[in-house]
């Protein structure tokens, strides 16, 4: 998937990430910010390049705003980001169904 | 050297500190000492009156100096004014190098934090601090190493003379003009001056500090007059809505009632649990939570506290008007209803933090406790507890009696839930032991109870008990499971601070916080 447009996804609540996706064109480009990030910071940029690279997305630059949210929580809100800067607000492929 | 609980104590701080490594929690039962002694200045005329008009005036009374010790009391918790008020006068002075040795310090004395940068201030010893001045320490910018003592530890290293204060500033809700104080009356009330007992016998020079001078004699006192040399009136020592709040609402989290459940129902099936037994909770939701469930089974089984102990609570104060506790001893008051029960209850008393905890008078009441329900920000598989330095390295905690009541008590037991947010509170090892695995028997989470296997008679007792034991090691990795395993935290080589055990000896060092970095560069 290719992003489209800057759009956002989650929120700065305890235990939620607040991704931000924006059109890129050298690569992904990432920034981390966690209150977490000496015990995940690690993690949770795994977390979000597999899920980048899992919906197809070569080109962007992603921001994460961490406040301890669960792999699950990171993975949802990095899909809902993309799939918002595609203008896909309908029926979401959800949980890993594009591979 | 590797110390008693695994850490390793680097030889160059127990040289600078001329401290031990912790070599187990009773390593020094039956330890000898002469205890120190302050100097005094007679006061024999009568003419002589011990009022001052100003900060300013008492500190140069006391012959501030350079390289002081000056201490202080928490009792006013986050409303403290007293702290910044003498700081910024020692500030104005241009006097250096001062240690500030107090009770606890918390988020009220943010204000300080300048003073440790331009060098006023160069030593910390407190019981833990959070907020700023947390993180100036972690960061570095205290010149000298930061020591944290539990509040029994404190008082042992002022009667041992390991720390010697100059001058004592004793915040006091009401004072007469001979300095006679008492906690209760006044503007702040605070209820006990427990933990400021030791440093009004052991300071040379002693100041009280109140927004309320009352007609002599201001009796019973819990500071007499004896050992103060200067009263000082303000307009105000603390914000009361920030020293003591309303009684928390007993809490509606699920996952706190079942822990306070589960942690009922341990208590009960020990043996421990009979009439007259002892017993000291905490401030937290799930503490609270079980002793009001505690409270339930005592009134349908007829079974008394003869004791309860420590920082009070206002469900505490209801169990004793209820008539279900005999005597409860206090230390500190966290919230108003155990402030007005002091005040009205003859079976609520005041004591000082050496009869509280001092591990090295001639017994405290610690000693005698049955029961304590403790919180902790992690916990290991070796039972370990850190309360002082937050899972991302930055001191932000207090021992407080944490390691004083888990030693003494016949059955301590850690409340925790098994997450703090994404951070798994039960882990492999802690970031900072404060209180040794030794002297934690029983760990309830919502997701299972660990029994340590130091203690083979609790896990006999509760063979048949209906709870979700498992092994200390299972909760860990559940707690894996659901957050992922932690990396640990990146810290600098030097040393900021010391946690001192119960005893004196280093049972823990903090070191520099380092920025985070991602260990490969991928991606960014």
């Amino acid at each position: 998937m290719e992003i489209k447009k800057t759009a956002v996804a989650g929120t700065l609540e305890s235990s939620d990430a607040q991704v931000t996706v924006e059109p890129g064109s050298d690569g992904i480009e990432l920034l981390v910010e966690s209150s977490v990030i000496h015990q995940y910071g690690r993690r949770i940029r795994e977390v979000v390049l597999e899920t980048l690279e899992r919906l197809g997305v070569k080109n962007a630059r992603v921001a994460v705003l961490d406040k301890g949210a669960l792999d699950c929580t990171l993975k949802a809100r990095v899909e809902c980001a993309v799939y918002r800067s595609n203008g896909m607000n309908e029926n979401l492929p959800w949980g890993g169904v594009i591979r | 050297m590797r110390n008693a609980v695994g850490r390793e104590i680097p030889e160059e701080i127990l040289r600078e500190t001329g401290k031990q490594a912790f070599a187990g929690t009773y390593a020094l039962d039956g330890y000898e000492y002469k205890k120190a002694a302050p100097r005094v200045r007679a006061l024999c005329d009568p003419k002589r009156e011990k009022l001052v008009g100003s900060i300013r005036e008492a500190l140069e009374k006391c012959g501030l100096k350079d390289g002081m010790t000056l201490s202080f009391h928490h009792h006013f918790r986050e409303g403290d004014y007293v702290v910044n008020m003498v700081m910024e006068e020692v500030h104005r002075l241009g006097v250096k190098g001062i240690t500030v040795c107090a009770s606890s310090l918390g988020k009220a004395n943010d204000a300080i934090v300048p003073y440790i940068e331009d060098g006023t201030i160069t030593g910390i010893q407190s019981s833990g601090v959070r907020g700023r001045i947390g993180e100036a320490i972690s960061a570095g910018r205290l010149q000298t190493l930061a020591i944290m003592r539990s509040h029994g530890g404190r008082v042992r290293a002022i009667e041992t003379g390991e720390v010697h204060i100059d001058i004592a500033f004793i915040g006091a809700p009401t004072a007469d003009e001979y300095g006679n104080l008492r906690a209760n009356g006044g503007k702040s009330d605070c209820g006990v001056l427990s933990y400021a007992m030791a440093d009004a016998e052991y300071a040379d020079h002693v100041v009280a500090v109140t927004d309320c001078l009352v007609p002599f004699p201001n009796i019973p006192a819990s500071i007499s007059m004896v050992n103060v040399d200067y009263v000082c009136v303000v307009d105000a020592i603390g914000n009361p809505e920030k020293i003591a709040t309303g009684a928390a609402k007993p809490t509606t989290d699920v996952r706190k009632l079942m822990m306070a459940d589960y942690c009922t129902k341990f208590v009960m099936n020990t043996p421990y649990f009979k009439e007259g037994f002892s017993y000291q909770t905490g401030v937290g939701g799930a503490s609270i939570a079980s002793t009001i469930s505690l409270g339930k089974i005592m009134e349908e089984r007829g079974i008394h506290m003869g004791l309860g102990l420590g920082g009070i609570t206002t469900p505490m104060c209801e169990l004793l008007a209820k008539g279900l506790i005999r005597k409860l001893v206090d230390t500190q008051d966290f919230d108003m209803g155990a402030i007005e029960s002091i005040k009205s209850n003859p079976n609520h008393v005041e004591i000082s933090a050496s009869e509280y905890a001092n591990p090295f008078n001639k017994g405290a009441y610690v000693n005698k406790l049955d029961f304590v329900i403790l919180a902790s920000l992690e916990v290991d598989v070796d039972f370990n507890c850190n309360v002082v330095v937050g899972s991302d390295g930055v001191i932000t905690g207090a021992q407080g009696g944490h390691p004083d009541t888990a030693a003494g008590a016949k059955c301590t037991i850690v409340l925790t839930p098994l997450l703090q947010g994404r951070i798994p509170a039960v882990c492999s090892s802690v970031t900072t032991v404060t209180t040794p695995g030794e002297t934690v028997d029983v760990v309830i989470t919502e997701y299972g109870i660990a029994i340590n296997p130091k203690r083979q008679d609790l896990i006999e007792c509760m063979k048949d008990v209906e709870l979700p034991f498992c092994t200390i090691e299972e909760l860990r990795d559940k707690a894996y499971a659901i957050a992922g395993e932690p990396d640990p935290v990146q810290f600098g080589d030097r040393a900021v601070g010391v946690i001192e055990a119960r005893d004196g000896t280093v049972i823990d060092v903090v070191r520099q916080i380092r920025e985070y970095e991602f260990q490969d560069r991928r991606g960014e």
